[in-house]
């Protein structure tokens, strides 16, 4: 429900980014770590990035999101595993002291740029 | 188009650079006599940064006037309002509370939670674009509005939603999440970010479970398999059954 919000930010942390010399530069492709349990929906953060894109660098650039699962850690026994359901107690110890070791990711960690130039 | 392009792979850091003053010349077909470069430019920053950032700052300035904060959340009519009103009555004046409560509109939650001598400031996301959730700087924004050396105790009722709030740190101390036997067991694996996040759960609403055919022992297990540290408060803010061991837990939380 706060992608609209999400998108805003990509844009302003991506227009920030280009380097000044690049004087017509038009951001292309964006990447983002958006962990499992982030509270994102990519179909929505890509329909309001389009809309906040427009009249920005940005406005032909795609999203692309790698989605990361979620990995956690027994503080107990110190296994780690990936898990697709929400049960956060350890398979082996049955222990609920439970560390998230990814899955809540919500970075941009890449803008490709193109620029043009005599 | 390949031809003209090549891959320029330079790491920069956003930080260094200026925010440029970006002029657009509209397509910019690749004419002839052009060159296009296509760089990969490294950022790797968290998007909420602003936000997590001015939570830290909250946080800072919390610890320093010794004000405890607790962020209240869940989705809309579990009763936060109605157990915060009850909590309030139990607690003051002896532990001095401030309460910062959010909605979309309206301020009969404030109405609500006035007269226990706690000052109240509503907070309507409207202004803010009708947002889901509360953000860190609207809670830098409201607490502007009290002296933080008379509070011991500050609670921040959250906007009825389940997903977004789990996502903004506000600077606060603990998270606590409402559920009420009116709502699914599973609400928990429905929304496990939420309930990952908070610390304590107060099962509300017991006084109705003669007239449901809800499975409390099933809606603690929900809890307590997303997040088994939780502690577990089964209240009913009508008749204050279960209050006092809620209230002692605060108020042992808040020393």
């Amino acid at each position: 429900m706060h992608e609209m919000g999400i998108a805003m930010q990509i844009i302003e942390i991506a227009v920030a980014s280009i380097p000044a010399e690049l004087k017509n530069a038009q951001v292309k492709r964006v990447n983002l770590k958006v962990g499992k349990m982030a509270a994102v929906v990519p179909e929505s953060l890509h329909f309001c990035f389009q809309i906040a894109a427009q009249n920005t660098p940005l406005c032909d650039a795609d999203l692309n999101i790698e989605q990361i699962p979620v990995k956690i850690r027994c503080e107990n026994c110190n296994i780690e595993w990936t898990v697709n359901e929400p049960v956060f107690i350890c398979r082996r110890c049955n222990g609920g002291s439970i560390k998230m070791l990814s899955g809540r990711e919500l970075d941009i960690t890449s803008i490709e740029v193109v620029d043009e130039h005599d | 188009m390949l031809e003209f392009m090549y891959k320029n792979r330079r790491y920069f850091h956003h930080k260094d650079f200026q925010k440029p003053h970006h002029s657009h010349s509209g397509g910019g077909g690749s004419m002839g006599g052009k060159n296009r470069d296509t760089r990969e430019i490294k950022i790797v920053r968290k998007i909420l940064d602003v936000n997590d950032t001015i939570a830290q700052q909250n946080r800072k300035l919390f610890r320093e006037k010794g004000v405890f904060v607790i962020n209240v959340m869940s989705s809309p009519g579990s009763g936060k309002t109605a157990i915060l009103v009850k909590t309030l009555s139990h607690i003051t004046p002896k532990i001095r509370c401030a309460v910062i409560v959010g909605d979309i509109c309206t301020s009969n939650d404030a109405d609500r939670l006035s007269g226990f001598g706690a000052p109240v400031v509503q907070v309507n996301t409207d202004a803010f674009g009708g947002d889901c959730h509360l953000a860190a700087h609207v809670i830098q924004t409201a607490a502007g509005n009290f002296n933080l050396d008379e509070i011991d105790l500050l609670i921040v009722e959250n906007l009825g939603n389940l997903v977004c709030p789990a996502e903004f740190d506000l600077g606060e101390n603990l998270r606590v999440i409402v559920l009420s036997v009116t709502e699914g067991e599973d609400k928990p694996l429905k929304y496990p970010l939420m309930f990952r996040v908070c610390d304590a759960a107060l099962l509300n609403k017991i006084d109705l479970l003669p007239y449901l055919d809800y499975d409390r022992e099933a809606a603690v297990q929900n809890i307590l398999k997303v997040n088994p540290e939780m502690q577990i408060f089964e209240i009913s803010a009508k008749t204050e059954d279960g209050f006092d061991s809620w209230i002692e837990w605060l108020r042992q939380k808040v020393r």
